[in-house]
């Protein structure tokens, strides 16, 4: 039993990382991750609504007749999204200026809808917390590691730490086309080292 | 507990009752937060005015006057006329962006605060500091100065490779000199205050394009480029 819960607590970290391994959730990787802090928090945030949504999907598995639980689910979701949203909103009002407008949009990111569906439906609430807890920390190592690759390319700092001068920073890894070409090489590299 | 069967009764309920949980929820973190979401708004728009209006000790702002989604901030110190913060928005080239500017008793600029903008970043996102330390428009009367961009005519120099976000943000400073002159019958600016940034698609991706091929052209000579302002580059569009 202690056994299954570390498997599941630690599934999401590398052997089954949500971004790198299952390819889910591309929306957010590739448009917050223009720096480490962004691809952080949306991580945490995320990590929080798939906590919280997990949980209560789990609850309430058998209150919710199969013909309707796509419905339910994105009911669930959508209100713990806009509770994150309201908050973030009222206490860290310049987090919500960088990321605002992709907030709203973790409804929709398949992570957390794919969790309910595949292990939150079928599983108690405490393994599914913890799978809720894995998959969100892997999410965040994914989008933090391609968010500090990014910046440093493009800025020349990682977490607003100078390493070199903001002149030598390659301007693309900022803009859209440097987010696909440094998931497609983070993608790569960890495949390679999980073989 | 067995699992619910599907029939209409059990998805009516069940549905019902989760949206009803649902809203009854968020009605109630809403009106939690409500509140201090307000505060926030307002101390960042105090913040703003004061970052604008720097020569004014103790200022007094009055009740804003908005028209048009020109809202206007008149500051008195004591009991003259020290000047005034204008927040206008403008199209830029990513979309929407708010530019709190301010003026002087006499009508010349002050400081300005780029509110919010999703402008390219490393190219429109220099605005504040470009117009701030680079080509400063702080201390020109949009009145007396002609405040578009060089190429236009104008005496300012654009921001290297951004000329729409550059245009946009002159547009935005004469529109926020015309209103602050509506309101103190002050002479209206010499730039034109809405010169159209967006342009038709074609003109706008062959932008784009160029200042694409610019950022990789310009890797190696951007460390000149900011110390010496090239800001004719950008290919005519």
């Amino acid at each position: 039993m202690a056994n299954k819960a570390l498997k599941t607590l630690t599934n999401g970290l590398l052997r089954e990382n949500p971004t790198m391994v299952l390819v889910l959730g591309m929306c957010p990787t590739l448009a917050t991750t223009s720096s480490a802090i962004n691809g952080m928090s949306m991580g945490l945030a995320t990590t929080f609504v798939l906590l919280c949504s997990n949980v209560v999907i789990s609850l309430l598995k058998n209150l919710i007749p199969d013909k309707v639980r796509i419905p339910a689910f994105i009911v669930v979701i959508a209100s713990f999204v806009t509770i994150v949203q309201l908050c973030m909103q009222a206490y860290l009002p310049d987090l919500y200026a960088s990321l605002g407008l992709f907030i709203p949009l973790i409804v929709v990111n398949c992570i957390v809808l794919g969790r309910a569906e595949a292990f939150a439906a079928k599983n108690n609430a405490g393994l599914s917390a913890l799978d809720g807890i894995g998959m969100g920390l892997g999410f965040t190592l994914s989008l933090t590691v391609l968010g500090a690759i990014r910046e440093l390319l493009g800025t020349g700092k990682v977490f607003d730490f100078t390493i070199f001068p903001d002149s030598y920073g390659m301007l693309l890894f900022v803009l859209a086309p440097g987010a696909f070409i440094a998931l497609a090489y983070v993608m790569a590299l960890v495949n390679k080292l999980k073989k | 507990m067995a699992k619910l069967k599907s029939s209409l009764t059990n998805m009516l309920l069940s549905l019902t009752l989760i949206t009803l949980v649902a809203a009854g929820l968020l009605a109630g973190i809403y009106s939690l937060t409500k509140d201090t979401i307000a505060a926030t708004n307002a101390a960042k728009q105090q913040a703003a005015i004061i970052a604008v209006l720097p020569q004014v000790e103790g200022l007094t702002i009055a009740e804003p006057i908005e028209a048009e989604g020109i809202t206007i901030f008149k500051a008195n110190q004591g009991d003259t006329f020290a000047g005034a913060a204008v927040k206008v928005a403008e199209n830029g080239f990513g979309g929407i962006f708010h530019v709190m500017v301010g003026f002087d008793a006499t009508g010349a600029i002050t400081g300005f605060e780029v509110l919010d903008h999703q402008e390219t970043p490393g190219l429109g996102s220099k605005m504040q500091e470009w117009f701030q330390n680079v080509r400063t428009v702080i201390g020109l009367n949009p009145a007396e100065a002609n405040l578009t961009v060089s190429k236009d005519g104008g005496d300012v120099d654009a921001i290297t490779a951004a000329t729409i976000s550059s245009r946009a943000f002159l547009a935005a400073v004469n529109k926020a000199y015309n209103a602050y002159a509506e309101a103190n019958n002050a002479p209206i600016a010499q730039g034109v205050s809405s010169a159209s940034p967006i342009e038709d698609a074609e003109t706008l991706a062959a932008d784009s394009l160029a200042a694409v091929e610019e950022v990789a052209a310009e890797t190696a000579a951007e460390t000149a480029a900011e110390a010496v302002a090239e800001p004719n580059v950008e290919p005519a569009n």
